[in-house]
């Protein structure tokens, strides 16, 4: 039989003020099996581990019981230790008897009492269990970023600067996300596109990055390390090898759709470049505007392109990667302005939202970056500034603040004012929300120097009276109803997660919040990985944040994506679930309780197989097995057996 | 499905025309209104006093009344009515505790109180049960070139839980306009509080309330305007009077029930006994339409 050591620790009085550990000492040396017992102040401390690694040489130990705290704080301490002391560290057992003892009795006669039969449980357990070894699985060096949004953009670029393949799928015909988009950028007002197309460049141009635009990714199966990506890539209806960028095709294009870009402020043709700086930088024919690719039906753009470089019979295609990480950076969409009817966006031109603001602020926007209201083209003398237009109002639609918008409505303000001098600026607050480096300066100058006016309250509604629109709101510091006249009314829109990412994070089985926003693995020290193994969140798609957090974010995505990538293996802990074949009848009720899909009926064998990578050792099938075929490593239903007849005895 | 018609008490008095109208036209639509037996006052305001039942009394027995004569679904034609008795139903029948007690002190009623009986607004049923396609076929005298508001005021509307339409932008007031010819006008005020009962304390309050939302009305180009409750059928119609008075610019507008105009356009005889309650003659404005 095994020689087992049992070490008790004091954890100072943690333990030893609620536990008679010298009693428990004396009393545990004869206990069958034991071949050496003692206790130690701080068993966790250097000397307590020499202690331990003494005794195991000293006494020829097999085994080792730590009666200490709990095993999330130091059971790899220990394993270590044995490990060092060339044991394999699955004979070692924690018996917690500090958070599941001491520090929730005070009666020491009954506490001790309890110690005694958790160590006595502890004991029996490491009598049955078998050394085991780590499963381990090769990695795919290779990442897939989701998403071409500035988040996207810095994880693709930081993993292949680390000398990384990467893949990286965009829906869109172009990456650059919402950022290229903006003008200006708070709190310094540099230019947003300036900052992000060296960026877009250095992507298109990188060795290590393959990129996929007008695509989506289908599915993606296999595990951390080892995934399978499917990727659906739309007809290239337009070879961006032979396109030469004349501009030819949209010229004899017929057909006129609203321009996405633009948030809707102006028009292109089916056959475009979304904007001058698009990467990668061709045109896209968009098929659901087109009005057929029969040449019968129109056929204008092929007949025109003297590059032929259009071709009709594109089909779209399906692309099979492996890739061993995954980085979502699905990014954000603006909460749907046709949920509040009474601010009027639809049915008054003069009412725009904050992403429209931007394009008309935009040197590349539809204005050429010069300030005109979209009804008839009169500069705006007096321009509404709405916050919170859906946020922080759980009644009717966001709870949450989504965080940028007292900064951007800001900034908008200010690049309003230093365009228009005699202009007036309002803007309805609920609160001024600045906390970021600089970002209270950038207020504060405003408030005292740009002669911005802030009105604290909601606005109730909007209406045109001539061709004004009255914002009919309260001022909540002098308590009174008020309405003030405008020319143009900009809605600092809440920000949702993308429409795209509600599919995907249901095709991947990605957690999200009760938001949509995904689900970060702790919300304070794992932030950036998601609970499914392998998965990495950057940007907007794990909640609202402006440029410099998502690009932060996004680099300890990269990061933490790169320890993945960088390690041949991946390691995974043996406490699995294993199958014993000859009980095994192939009903296959486990195969449908289990949660991580680690579960497989071998067609030939007709018994159900464990994937020990995918296998998480929740126990699930073990407690399912109608027959007692499913075990847990460690944890056999003998072992189970042996510690409840140690508590059943209350001795 | 059984429906009862419960009037209150300004249906059979200041707002007979209200009454009468709502008769004829349902009676063309061929969904003629039963009034239900033994109703009493609906409870006037819901009173939001959570710790004294009494006032929620006067709704929940009529209520009871309707459950009991048989009525799976109680219309009313004025707001406030329609929202009293579903605010007090819903109260009463959110809490068990409530429900007991009331019941407890009803016991010389026939029956308990379950409340099976809903409560709905006839512009509800003109629209969800008769259809407005419905309405269009029948309609033989459309009311052409007539551009009219609607006010909805807010007991329609709030809570938003008893809505009868979009609690921010209803349209079902507009629809019914354009259903019968007319021309309905989204105008701004049409949500804004008509200054309610303090028409009776601080008439000043309900004077300017009247100056803001007839003046709006009018920016917008309505020429008359409609609504379903009396106390704003009284703010909006005779505190004209007094807005007049105040406001030297104020020019006036008549005020119709909705089921006015559906009367006339559905080719029943303007009354003449309806002129009478109103303040503002609405006859030449109807006369200059072709409608009388």
């Amino acid at each position: 039989m095994k020689k087992i050591g049992v070490f008790i620790c004091h954890c100072g009085i943690n333990i030893k003020g609620a536990v008679d550990v010298e009693r428990l000492t004396e009393e545990l040396a004869d206990y069958p099996g034991v071949a050496y017992i003692e206790n130690y102040m701080f068993m966790c401390s250097d000397p307590g581990q020499n202690h331990i690694q003494d005794a195991i040489r000293e006494n020829k130990l097999g085994g080792v019981v730590v009666a200490a705290c709990s095993p999330t704080l130091h059971e790899s301490t220990f394993q270590a230790v044995l490990k060092e002391s060339g044991l394999n560290e699955y004979q070692m057992e924690i018996a917690n008897i500090r958070e599941q003892c001491s520090w929730v009795h005070t009666n020491i006669e009954q506490a001790t009492h309890k110690a005694r039969l958790i160590i006595k449980t502890a004991i029996e357990k490491l009598k049955l269990n078998e050394s085991l070894y780590p499963v381990s699985a090769p990695v795919t060096k290779k990442a897939l970023v989701i998403g071409g949004g500035i988040a996207g953009i810095q994880a693709a670029l930081d993993i292949a600067d680390a000398g990384f393949e990467v893949i990286m799928v965009e829906k869109k015909p172009s990456i650059g996300g919402h950022m290229i988009q903006l003008s200006e950028t708070f709190p310094t007002l540099d230019c947003s596109q300036c900052i992000l197309t060296p960026k877009m460049v250095a992507l298109n141009k990188h060795k290590n990055i393959k990129l996929y635009v007008n695509s989506e990714v289908e599915s993606i199966d296999g595990y951390i390390g080892n995934f399978n990506v499917k990727i659906k890539r739309k007809a290239l209806y337009v070879d961006p090898h032979k396109c030469n960028l004349c501009d030819d095709c949209t010229e004899v294009c017929p057909v006129l759709v609203p321009n996405e870009q633009e948030e809707g402020l102006s028009w292109r043709k089916a056959i475009y470049i979304p904007f001058p700086q698009a990467i990668p930088a061709t045109y896209t024919l968009d098929l659901e505007n087109c009005l057929g690719l029969e040449p019968i039906a129109c056929g204008k753009c092929r007949e025109k392109c003297t590059a032929e470089a259009i071709n009709y019979d594109a089909t779209d295609m399906i692309i099979e990667e492996e890739v061993g990480a995954v980085i979502i950076a699905t990014g954000f969409d603006l909460y749907p302005v046709e949920n509040i009817p009474e601010y009027g966006y639809g049915k008054y031109p003069d009412v725009i939202t904050s992403l429209q603001f931007e394009r008309i602020l935009s040197a590349t926007g539809p204005t050429g970056g010069e300030i005109y209201r979209p009804s008839d083209g009169k500069v705006p003398k007096e321009i509404v500034f709405v916050q919170c237009s859906g946020s922080r109002d759980p009644e009717h639609h966001l709870s949450y603040c989504s965080k940028i918008c007292c900064m951007y409505t800001l900034k908008h303000a200010k690049l309003y004012k230093h365009k228009i001098h005699n202009g007036q600026p309002y803007i309805f607050y609920i609160d001024i929300r600045a906390g970021g480096k600089r970002y209270e300066e950038f207020v504060q100058q405003a408030v005292s120097e740009e002669g911005i006016l802030y009105i604290r309250g909601k606005v109730a509604k909007i209406y045109k009276e001539g061709d004004k629109m009255i914002v009919m709101g309260m001022d909540t510091l002098s308590g009174k109803k008020i309405e003030v006249k405008a020319d143009l009314v900009v809605l600092a829109m809440g920000i949702v997660p993308s429409e795209g990412s509600h599919d995907l994070v249901k095709t991947l089985k990605i957690n999200t919040d009760d938001k949509g926003f995904l689900s970060e693995a702790h919300p304070k020290l794992r932030p950036v990985e998601s609970l499914q193994a392998g998965f990495y969140l950057a940007g907007t798609s794990q909640g609202p944040r402006d440029i410099p957090d998502s690009v932060s974010q996004a680099s300890g995505a990269a990061s933490k994506a790169l320890i993945l990538l960088s390690s041949d293996k991946i390691y995974h802990s043996p406490i699995i679930a294993y199958v014993d074949e000859d009980l095994c009848s192939g009903c296959t009720i486990c195969v449908g309780t289990c949660p991580y899909g680690a579960r497989e009926l071998n067609e030939v064998s007709k018994v159900v197989e464990v994937n020990e990578i995918l296998c998480e050792g929740c126990g699930a099938c073990i407690s399912a097995c109608p027959s007692g075929a499913a075990q847990q490593k460690n944890l056999t239903d003998d072992q189970i057996d042996n510690m409840i007849k140690i508590i059943a005895s209350g001795k | 499905m059984k429906l009862g018609y419960f009037p209150g008490c300004t249906l059979k008095t200041n707002a007979k025309h209200f009454e009468d109208s709502a008769m004829q036209v349902m009676e063309v639509l061929g969904h003629p209104l039963e009034e239900m037996e033994n109703w009493i006052c609906c409870g006037t305001v819901f009173s939001m006093t959570t710790d004294d039942l009494m006032l929620q009394l006067s709704s929940i027995r009529n209520l009871l009344r309707a459950e009991n004569q048989g009525y799976d679904e109680l219309v009313t034609l004025c707001s406030m009515c329609y929202n009293t008795l579903k605010r007090a139903k819903e109260f009463i029948l959110n809490d068990e505790e409530n429900l007991r007690k009331v019941n407890d002190f009803m016991y010389r009623e026939e029956a308990k109180f379950k409340g099976t009986t809903d409560v709905v607004h006839l512009l509800s049923i003109l629209k969800d049960r008769i259809t407005f396609d419905e309405i269009k076929k029948k309609v033989t005298k459309p009311l052409k070139d007539l551009k009219i508001g609607a006010y909805y005021g807010c007991l329609l509307v709030r809570p938003k839980e008893l809505a009868i339409d979009d609690f921010e932008d209803p349209t079902i007031m507009e629809e019914l306009v354009d259903t019968i010819g007319g021309e309905g006008v989204v105008f701004p005020y049409r949500l804004e509080c008509c200054g309610a009962y303090q028409t009776i304390t601080e008439k000043d309050i309900t004077v300017k309330r009247t100056f803001e939302i007839i003046n709006s009305a009018r920016n917008a180009g309505c020429e008359a305007l409609i609504t379903s409750c009396p106390l704003c059928a009284f703010n909006l119609d005779q505190r004209q009077k007094e807005t007049s008075e105040e406001f030297l610019e104020f020019s006036t507008m008549p005020v119709f029930y909705f089921t006015e105009l559906m009367a006339l356009a559905l080719g029943q005889k303007w009354n003449k006994e309806w002129k009478k309650l109103h303040y503002i003659n609405p006859v030449p404005l109807l006369k200059e339409k072709g409608l009388i």
